[in-house]
């Protein structure tokens, strides 16, 4: 059985955070986090605002977007990489503010790539479930400012949510193909604890994004017989406008083929790829082969491909 | 044919599009004479230059941020 998505909703909060705010704080220029980058600006929550209530933002933008009752949900994931680490993890609270009852719920810990691994267990799991709800909600200030800005780090993230509809029923695009990866080899150049700073050593984290993200939408296609030319848009994790312009650059497609909302919302990690999702398909874009790919801390990556 | 360092020189020059440093222990990064991007595309120009293919698990700065390095790299998997 085939599994189809339906539909997407995001929510960010209403601080937006300037260049030039940031910029006052690290002691650089607008200018220079811009070229770094491609950020303009981010989203910042407040101080009651956290994961459940962003992602319970999101996820009632999806249902009344897809007019699916939350009466209907089989499962809701909740992927997040910034939520507060201890028991129970945050899906159980987001689903009884849902008022999805008894309804199972999974918690996926993890960053960046969370939405993308979350609508790949979706799809294998709506068989089962029948319609799954996934969520993606981050708070990434909270993790900055945890501890003394760095300003590698600082500029990058922003707040916000996403979530995405996925079900057996026919109706929105078919899910073709998925790939899903993960290698702990690298799990220390990007990583959080709580109890120090955000590591990041960009260096090993660029290296490695710029191959496997190519790699994993080349693996997706290639099981379709398709050709990256065939594709109508690359949804890819807002990491960094530069990333997203390398892997263009490797599928030898146009830049514009990739989508981008990065230059407004920064890199909110998992929830990127959910809310840039949500923001393209508001679009009304032309039927095509859609690719979603995503990377990040673990290392975890993958890809889906739709039509 | 030049010999292995002048021919990491000649590529880090083209991907760069600057002289490469004089010093093959100096960090092309730290140096500002590549960004983080640059790396990457360096890395492809040696598996061509040298019809190597580098390994994800190899892709570390600490494999490839100097002339040194690089070199000390190739002469391990020659």
């Amino acid at each position: 059985m085939n599994s189809f998505l339906h539909g997407f909703g995001c929510a960010l909060p209403e601080r937006v955070v300037s260049n030039d705010e940031l910029a006052a704080r690290l002691g650089c220029t607008s200018e220079w986090i811009e070229s770094v980058c491609g950020i303009r600006e981010r989203r910042w929550a407040s101080a009651g605002q956290g994961v459940v209530e962003l992602g319970a933002a999101a996820a009632e933008d999806c249902l009344s977007r897809t007019g699916v009752p939350a009466s209907q949900i089989g499962m809701l994931i909740l992927a997040s990489g910034s939520a507060r680490p201890g028991f129970p993890a945050p899906a159980a609270e987001l689903a009884h503010r849902l008022g999805l009852g008894t309804t199972p719920v999974l918690d996926l810990p993890m960053a960046s790539a969370g939405g993308l691994f979350g609508m790949v267990l979706a799809a294998k799991l709506s068989e089962t479930y029948g319609d799954i709800l996934i969520v993606a909600a981050e708070k990434m200030s909270a993790v900055i400012e945890a501890h003394p800005l760095d300003q590698n780090s600082a500029i990058l993230f922003g707040d916000g949510a996403g979530a995405a509809l996925v079900s057996q029923r026919p109706g929105g695009r078919e899910i073709l193909h998925t790939a899903i990866h993960s290698d702990g080899q690298f799990r220390n150049d990007l990583a959080y604890d709580t109890a120090s700073a955000l590591k990041m050593n960009g260096l090993t984290v660029i290296m490695q994004a710029t191959r496997k993200l190519p790699a994993v939408i080349r693996e997706v296609l290639e099981q379709a017989k398709l050709a990256p030319a065939d594709v109508a848009t690359f949804l890819v994790h807002q990491a960094n406008q530069n990333l997203l312009m390398r892997v263009a650059k490797s599928l030898d497609v146009p830049a514009d083929r990739v989508f981008s909302n990065i230059a407004r919302y920064g890199n909110t990690s998992s929830a990127s790829l959910l809310i840039a999702a949500a923001e393209w398909d508001r679009q009304n874009p032309p039927a095509g082969p859609v690719v979603f790919a995503a990377f990040g801390a673990g290392l975890h990556w993958g890809a889906l491909l739709a039509r | 044919m030049p010999d292995t360092q002048q021919r990491l020189r000649t590529l880090v020059q083209n991907v760069a599009q600057k002289p490469a440093p004089e010093d093959p222990e100096e960090s092309l990064f730290e140096s500002g004479l590549l960004d983080s991007f640059a790396l990457p595309d360096l890395v492809g120009a040696i598996e061509t230059e040298f019809s190597i293919k580098v390994p994800d698990a190899d892709l570390t700065p600490r494999k490839f941020d100097s002339i040194a390095r690089m070199e000390a790299y190739l002469a391990s998997h020659s």
